[in-house]
């Protein structure tokens, strides 16, 4: 504990020391005349843990990439890159074969090999790892020699590769030394699992001093293999949970990057000097689900049947929803209104298939008298209150908007602890109508299209709170996850959109926003996938 | 009275105890911790399966009966969230907390009895009436409003203020964490650099508002009371100098309701200390708790809560304590009790 403790007295003399050192080596990132480049950002939570087996959340596996890395990564604009495999092929339907890269050391000094990428493929199955689903992917991990790996899957995989971008490697000599051969669990057996508080990975940085909650401070790897041209000689990364005080530390310049910026503040980040939004489409798709499984609603005013099992009265939901009045009076006109379940930044979107329905309030009551609900009914949304860019509002408009065509929407907006404990499969689906967003952690439609739009069972369709089903899609996705031709897999997955559009199987919204604010005095990069690198930062 | 410390130590393992199954049986009700613990391709089974081994299934009962008894063998658990021994956390925690509160507590103190003094004495003062109308403000915004007025006066407008005047009227002032700290043994405190004093300063004011406001309204009235009374009559009549009678008698007759209410005070500077510690990013227990709400991390919130409840139990104690030192009247009654018996 001693050791990762506050920052010390000597804290700066330290720091000093060691950007002394390094500017002694020549190796001040930045080149010409540049010094010691500080740059401190702010995000509203903390990393869970250091330890990149351990939790399958994208800001912390994004703020890992800093310091571990994968066999392959991706640039700003998410394209798949080289990392630590150099190359790849699937010399066999089901082997993919890694041609690892050489002279890569981890930050302790030792040397990466093909050991260690067979040592994390194990180290993701052990009891506490939070990336099973990707240790799901791989049956077995061969080691070819010591710079060529084999991942054997269970199935002919043709987008294995896409995948393990948050697949992170971990030296196998410094975790059996350090007694961190298995991931940090959560049960708590192996109290201060080494790995939780300590990193050693192969990336651009390395964690110099780290604070839960407080501070943790990354400074450049003097000996990383890439070419980093970020001038940042250390970036100090502090979490703020209020919008306001992040806000405010931004302004005042305590903080060079803050994220996420209230939608509601980005005219106060104009107005202010020095300061400005940054905005873009993020990955992520908002949509609306309904209860098709059930044959009486949980909560509605309709006994004995379920309404939202007829195709026209979830075709009047849709068209009753004005998207150009949310995206203009609660997203600031920054949204991207969708009528796929993935957005563009994924593997499989298609823009032809993303025209919408019109908006039409008299075609949506029309639907909804011939479904023999003249009269509208009454029926209860769960919402999140504080999981996406203004979820309750959007909920709330969706209520009024549906009030319009008869339809009484009692609103149930819940913080996402008790929102989810309520929707989520382990509850037993328990809602009738309900908002939720998707962003797709491969970046391909496969994960979105079984994830959410399959029939539940079991294995696919397990974030399908509605349990829309139709066989055609389900099939469809287990000839995706296989399919290595391309154009065949792109007609296959349009198929599925096609089907799930036309037969209303839930009402995609938007993507939202992603919502930044950056000092005028640096430059950064955003991801579609919200998550920040330091060695796209440049210090002005 | 080493029998009546003994008695109330047993009371307040009772009062614990009581903490503890009031804060177990709503933790049924704060939502499921699983979902913010694994990520969202986690499939149903191995939440289950989680759900299982962290023994959330239980009734809470069953629950509560597993944390005492970890507990009286000092296993305060694993937090869910950071997946570290919660009595490791708390006990990193505890030093920001306990510094915050304590100079809160001591600019109350520090500020509020002088103030409730010199109001208490000049009455129609004009400085008496400002003091009182300002006390107004401290007592009715909440403190929430007051520390985000000091970050946008203190860290937002003051450049914009400054740069207008062209010399420095508001300091800017940090508006987040804790500043730098130095490691005494395992207590890491803010009070020996500079970043970590300027730190200090928005967020104590902020906490101790509330209670410099309450603490001078009550040290006035107790003096105008007191003022009153035939003793501090005779004292003028004997010629005994104003400060004599002001401080030497009247204000030290004051100090039992003022000890009583300070230390309550303390208990609760040290629990609602979370506002603050969530407005400015301090990173205290209260920011834990906090956190551990929101992510339902049912460990930390328990040992937190327990926690909380103890600080309570103590300083009540000594409180108790120290009315024997302040009054000597409890001393004398109680030898005359004895003398009678």
């Amino acid at each position: 504990m001693g050791a990762l403790r506050g920052r010390t007295a000597r804290g700066r003399t330290v720091r000093r020391g060691v950007l002394a050192a390094m500017a002694a080596a020549g190796i001040v990132a930045g080149g010409s005349g540049a010094g010691a480049e500080t740059f401190k950002w702010a995000f509203q939570g903390d990393i869970q843990t250091l330890d990149p087996h351990g939790l399958f959340e994208t800001f912390t596996l994004g703020f890992q990439a800093n310091f571990y890395e994968g066999l392959v990564t991706r640039t700003p604009d998410l394209k798949l890159q080289p990392a630590l495999a150099t190359s790849w092929e699937n010399v066999e339907p089901t082997v993919w074969r890694f041609t690892l890269r050489q002279g890569v050391t981890f930050h302790n000094g030792n040397a990466f090999n093909a050991d260690d990428v067979v040592f994390s493929v194990a180290r993701i199955r052990t009891e506490g790892s939070d990336m099973k689903v990707i240790a799901n992917l791989i049956k077995e991990a061969v080691k070819v020699d010591d710079y060529t790996v084999d991942l054997v899957t269970p199935q002919p995989d043709p987008i294995l590769p896409l995948q393990l971008e948050i697949f992170m490697i971990m030296d196998r000599e410094w975790s059996e030394e350090h007694g961190t051969t298995e991931a940090t669990n959560i049960r708590g057996d192996d109290q201060g699992n080494y790995a939780n508080l300590h990193e050693n990975g192969t990336g651009p940085y390395m964690v110099k001093e780290r604070q839960p909650d407080v501070r943790t401070v990354l400074v450049p790897n003097p000996d990383w293999w890439g070419d980093n041209k970020s001038n940042v000689t250390e970036g100090i990364f502090t979490p703020i949970g209020q919008d306001a005080t992040r806000v405010a530390a931004l302004i005042s310049g305590d903080v060079d990057m803050a994220h996420p910026i209230p939608v509601q503040d980005w005219q106060r980040l104009e107005a202010a000097d020095g300061v400005s939004p940054l905005t873009g489409p993020e990955a992520r798709t908002i949509f609306l689900g309904f209860d098709q499984e059930r044959d009486e609603l949980l909560y509605s005013s309709v006994k004995g049947k379920n309404p939202f099992k007829d195709q026209r009265v979830r075709q009047a939901f849709f068209q009753a929803i004005d998207i150009e009045a949310i995206n203009a009076r609660i997203m600031r006109g920054a949204a991207t209104p969708t009528n796929l379940m993935f957005g563009p930044q994924t593997n499989g979107f298609n823009a032809a298939l993303n025209e919408r329905l019109p908006y039409d309030v008299e075609r949506a009551k029309g639907l909804l008298a011939e479904a023999g609900y003249a009269d509208g009914f009454s029926v209860t949304m769960d919402c999140p209150s504080d999981r996406y860019v203004n979820d309750e509002r959007i909920c709330q408009a969706v209520a009024s908007m549906l009030a319009r065509i008869g339809v009484k929407v009692d609103l149930l907006a819940q913080i996402k602890s008790k929102y989810f404990a309520k929707v989520l499969a382990q509850n037993g689906y328990d809602t009738s109508f309900y908002l939720l967003g998707w962003t797709p952690s491969t970046f391909d439609a496969h994960n979105a299209i079984s994830s959410v739009m399959a029939c539940r069972d079991g294995g696919k369709g397990s974030f399908n709170l509605g349990g829309y089903c139709n066989q055609r899609v389900s099939g469809l996705t287990d000839l995706i996850q296989v399919e290595t031709d391309p154009e065949k897999r792109q007609a296959l997955i349009d198929e599925a959109n096609r089907i799930h559009a036309e037969e209303v199987g839930h009402i995609p919204l938007h993507q939202q926003p992603l919502s930044w604010g950056v000092s005028d005095k640096v430059s950064v990069a955003q991801r579609a996938d919200d998550v920040f690198h330091l060695q796209y930062v440049t210090v002005k | 009275m080493i029998a009546f410390v003994v008695r109330r130590l047993l009371q307040s393992i009772l009062v614990l105890l009581a903490v503890g199954f009031i804060a177990f049986s709503l933790f049924t009700y704060v939502g499921d911790p699983i979902n913010n613990m694994v990520g969202q391709d986690t499939t149903l089974e191995q939440r289950a399966e989680l759900r299982q081994r962290l023994g959330l299934d239980d009734p809470f009962i069953v629950q509560y009966g597993r944390f005492l008894a970890n507990a009286a063998q000092g296993d305060f658990g694993i937090s869910y969230r950071h997946r570290r021994p919660v009595a490791q956390l708390i006990a990193e925690r505890v030093p920001a907390t306990l510094e915050l509160s304590f100079v809160a507590a001591a600019l109350a103190l520090f500020i509020g009895v002088p103030m409730g003094v010199y109001t208490g004495l000049n009455r129609r003062g004009f400085l008496s009436q400002v003091f009182l109308t300002l006390s107004l403000v401290g007592i009715s915004l909440p403190t929430f409003l007051i520390g985000i007025l000091l970050i946008l006066v203190f860290g937002v407008l003051s450049q914009d203020i400054n740069a207008a005047l062209g010399f420095t009227l508001v300091p800017q002032l940090p508006t987040f964490g804790r500043g730098d700290t130095v490691q005494l043994g395992w207590w890491s405190t803010g009070f020996l650099t500079e970043s970590g004093l300027l730190a200090l300063i928005l967020p104590s004011i902020t906490l101790a508002l509330f209670q410099m406001t309450l603490i001078m309204r009550l040290v006035r009235s107790e003096m105008l009371e007191v003022l009153r009374t035939d003793y501090i009559k005779f004292a003028r009549a004997r010629g005994l100098s104003n400060r004599a009678v002001n401080f030497g008698h009247a204000l030290k007759n004051t100090l039992v309701p003022v000890i009583t209410i300070t230390g309550l005070q303390l208990g609760s500077i040290i629990a609602f200390a979370l506002i603050t510690e969530q407005v400015f990013q301090w990173p205290g227990m209260g920011l834990l708790f906090i956190q551990a709400i929101s992510e339902v991390d049912i460990p930390v919130m328990a040992a937190y809560l327990m926690l909380v409840g103890f600080f309570f139990v103590v300083i009540n104690l000594i409180v108790d304590l120290l009315y024997y030192v302040v009054d000597p009247r409890l001393r004398a009654d109680k030898a005359v009790a004895a003398g009678h018996q």
